[in-house]
């Protein structure tokens, strides 16, 4: 069926249908795109990578921070109890370096925050997750990165934190029987490419 | 063959976390772009969209008091002030299914999930400038147009009466935050 009916204005083309519009307009970043010889060579990509591995002095020390601040919001909790913010803030320093530990070369420990903010995220309880799983998680991670485990390789970071996620995914998977859209997302491949 | 002058390009950054910030300046200014704005929470970074106007908006989405998807939904108003069609890029730790879907249906443009590589960040800024989709109006949407296939393989209910817009064919945003950066 065609479009009830057609505008043309300022450059915008909008095309009215029953329940819906559709607008193009146009590409207002156009005057950034240029076309260069196919054997152009000038790799963007590269050069962004050798500028990444430059800061690569500085990630210890920034793994470093991100740590005590995981450290911190879990003794909060541990002093004053699961309140809103306190979790919040456990989640977002979780959050933080599930994101970025594996850019600053912890890969093990972006493993173990990523169990960390599973838990967080889908426990029903806080209060009911079995025996310091929360702890132990945090405890792994300060671990991984004060040994300096940077590299994925096996031994005895990978074990531990493989470990963790397990208790971790055979506790949720247990506590959200009858939570299915909880169970359906705790069961859900990752989108993140291995 | 095309390439990008990100020389000409304003990039608006919004992160809580000052080191991911860092990472994402480097990679902007190493891929050649000039003008990088920064924020630190939605709230800032929506009154610096209002201020600078930039081309392209990268942002996190678990922020404090303001975050990413809130942000995102700010900007999507078609009659406001700034430019409702600025392409937004969510760069977040969240890495589930329904993640994408909530981060497509507030109007994001591109999805990268963390960790961040230069080349999963260049190929979505390369998507946004070189093919824009076009955006869709309802009651209760407006952002860039969520079909990205033309080919007949959707089988399930048709949504938008009065006949279907043209789509621009490309990846679902959810096939391409599966795939390698």
């Amino acid at each position: 069926m065609a479009p009830r009916k057609t505008d043309k204005k300022n450059d915008i083309e909008i095309a009215r249908f029953a329940d819906h519009i559709v607008i193009r307009q146009p590409n207002r970043l156009r005057r950034a795109i240029r076309r260069v010889p196919e054997d152009h060579i000038d790799d963007a990509v590269a050069r962004a990578e050798a500028a990444l591995a430059s800061l690569a002095g500085e990630f210890r020390s920034w793994m470093q921070v991100e740590c005590e601040r995981l450290a911190a919001a879990h003794a909060a909790i541990e002093r004053n109890g699961f309140s809103r913010e306190a979790v919040d803030e456990l989640f977002r320093a979780a959050h933080d370096i599930k994101g970025g530990a594996a850019t600053f070369g912890y890969p093990v420990a972006a493993d173990t925050a990523t169990s960390l903010c599973r838990i967080i995220e889908h426990a029903p309880d806080l209060t009911k997750v079995p025996g310091g799983l929360i702890g132990h998680h945090v405890d792994a991670i300060v671990a991984f990165v004060r040994e300096n485990a940077a590299v994925r390789k096996p031994g005895m970071a990978e074990e531990l934190s493989v470990q963790l996620r397990m208790l971790a995914d055979d506790y949720l998977t247990r506590a959200n029987h009858d939570r299915p859209e909880h169970l359906e997302a705790v069961l859900a491949p990752s989108i993140v490419p291995e | 063959m095309f390439r990008i002058d990100f020389n000409k390009l304003r990039f608006l950054c919004c992160d809580d976390n000052a080191h991911m910030r860092r990472i994402l300046r480097t990679l902007l200014h190493s891929f050649g772009a000039r003008e990088v704005y920064e924020a630190e929470e939605g709230a800032t970074a929506l009154e610096m969209y209002n201020h600078y106007a930039p081309d392209i908006i990268i942002t996190d989405w678990a922020m404090p008091i303001f975050d990413g998807i809130e942000l995102a939904q700010m900007i999507r108003q078609p009659d406001a002030y700034g430019n409702p069609y600025v392409p937004i890029i969510m760069l977040t730790g969240h890495s589930e299914k329904r993640r994408v879907t909530m981060a497509r249906d507030a109007g994001v443009t591109e999805f990268l999930a963390k960790p961040i590589s230069a080349n999963g960040l260049y190929q979505r800024l390369l998507n946004v400038v070189l093919n824009p989709r076009p955006f869709i109006k309802t009651k209760t949407y407006f952002g860039p147009d969520r079909r990205r296939n033309t080919g007949g393989s959707y089988i399930g209910p048709e949504r938008r009466n009065g006949g279907a817009a043209e789509v621009v064919p490309q990846p679902s945003l959810l096939d391409k935050a599966r795939a390698p950066g």
